[in-house]
């Protein structure tokens, strides 16, 4: 009998032991995932963009002061650029605006959208923050934001000398995220260019 | 998100009110339709384009609070969706094309109920394979139980067939 129950035993036990090795693995990924939205590397509420691999809808918008700009410009762009939607009042957009006019001073064009923005508003937050864009248009009813498929302010897209949107980020740009995914997508854009 | 639970007009005339069971069904009812829907000029004056509308926005999430749906959220863009929903509703557009024209701006996440594909392959099949694994550790371990049927008691020791002896003769 005793020769019988003894690896029964060893097996109940060993069997006991794998709850608590499936609930180790669960929170060792759990730790992993939260490390990983600390560096933000991964933000459970962002959505893909529709628009990659893509040139931008057809849209004319007017400008903060003289003349805004069409899809037409963004579809064939005379060099690789950024569009970054924003607002007066997004905080956020307060937080990358720094990052933005780094980005802007090392020679990559920013053109703005203005998302649901009064034109005073946009200028007061322009003069207070500074003014990385080389371009800005006003998109006051939200509409064009809508085709481009932006569920929020800030984002910024990045365009390829061909016109196509290689990028999108949504939320604060920062210095990690432009170190990130910013920095190889320029490398490769001059690589094509060259 | 949702700021202003205002209950649908019509939806709280209940006249003879036989019970409290019933009253707390309306209640129930009245709440669990209230829409973010603030101004009423955001409603469409025909009934049947409005109730297309609303079965739209009802399958569509809101993007920014993400589990809410277009409906039901307050927020900005979940209320410009709803008004670009309407416009196309009363320029007779189809629910399958106003839907497509959300999933091709934000993609299915828009979609509350997610479409079946390859990607969603798994998630919609898990509740088939936790069935058909747990059916089969039933089956197996009924199976080895049968194969392999238990011993029976061992037999009694000399000490305890004394001892039962003696509780049977007392």
């Amino acid at each position: 009998m005793s020769g019988m129950e003894q690896p029964g035993i060893i097996r109940r036990r060993l069997l006991l032991g794998v709850p608590l090795v499936l609930l180790a693995a669960a929170g060792g990924g759990w730790a992993m995932m939260l490390e990983r939205m600390q560096q933000g590397e991964f933000d459970p509420h962002s959505l893909p963009s529709q628009l990659i691999g893509r040139r931008v809808p057809d849209f004319t918008l007017p400008g903060l002061t003289g003349a805004g700009f069409t899809g037409a410009d963004l579809q064939n762009p005379k060099q690789p650029m950024l569009v970054n939607f924003f607002a007066s009042w997004c905080v956020p957009c307060l937080q990358e605006a720094g990052v933005l006019g780094e980005i802007a001073k090392g020679g990559l064009p920013i053109w703005g959208i203005a998302y649901k923005d009064a034109p005073d508003a946009t200028r007061a937050f322009l003069a207070q923050n500074g003014n990385p864009y080389a371009r800005i248009a006003m998109d006051r009813p939200g509409r064009v934001a809508i085709n481009w498929g932006v569920y929020g302010v800030p984002e910024t897209y990045f365009i390829d000398g061909g016109g196509i949107v290689r990028w999108r980020y949504a939320g604060a740009l920062t210095d990690a995220v432009v170190q990130r995914d910013l920095a190889p997508l320029l490398a490769r854009a001059e690589k094509s260019a060259s | 998100m949702r700021n202003n639970q205002r209950a649908r007009p019509f939806a709280g005339h209940r006249k003879n009110l036989r019970s409290l069971g019933l009253l707390l069904l309306c209640l129930m009812v009245s709440i669990g339709t209230a829409r973010a829907v603030s101004d009423p000029t955001e409603l469409l004056a025909n009934p049947a384009q409005e109730a297309r509308a609303e079965a739209i926005g009802q399958q569509l999430r809101c993007l920014v609070c993400q589990n809410e749906s277009i409906e039901d959220s307050s927020a900005d863009l979940a209320r410009d969706i709803r008004t670009i929903i309407r416009q196309q509703v009363v320029a007779g557009r189809s629910n399958q094309q106003i839907i497509g024209y959300m999933v091709q701006r934000y993609g299915t996440f828009i979609l509350l109920k997610p479409p079946f594909n390859g990607l969603t392959a798994l998630l919609w099949g898990t509740p088939v394979i936790a069935l058909l694994l747990g059916l089969g550790i039933a089956f197996g371990a009924h199976w080895q139980r049968r194969r392999r049927p238990q011993p029976g008691p061992a037999p009694l020791s000399e000490a305890e067939r004394v001892r039962l002896e003696s509780l049977l003769r007392s």
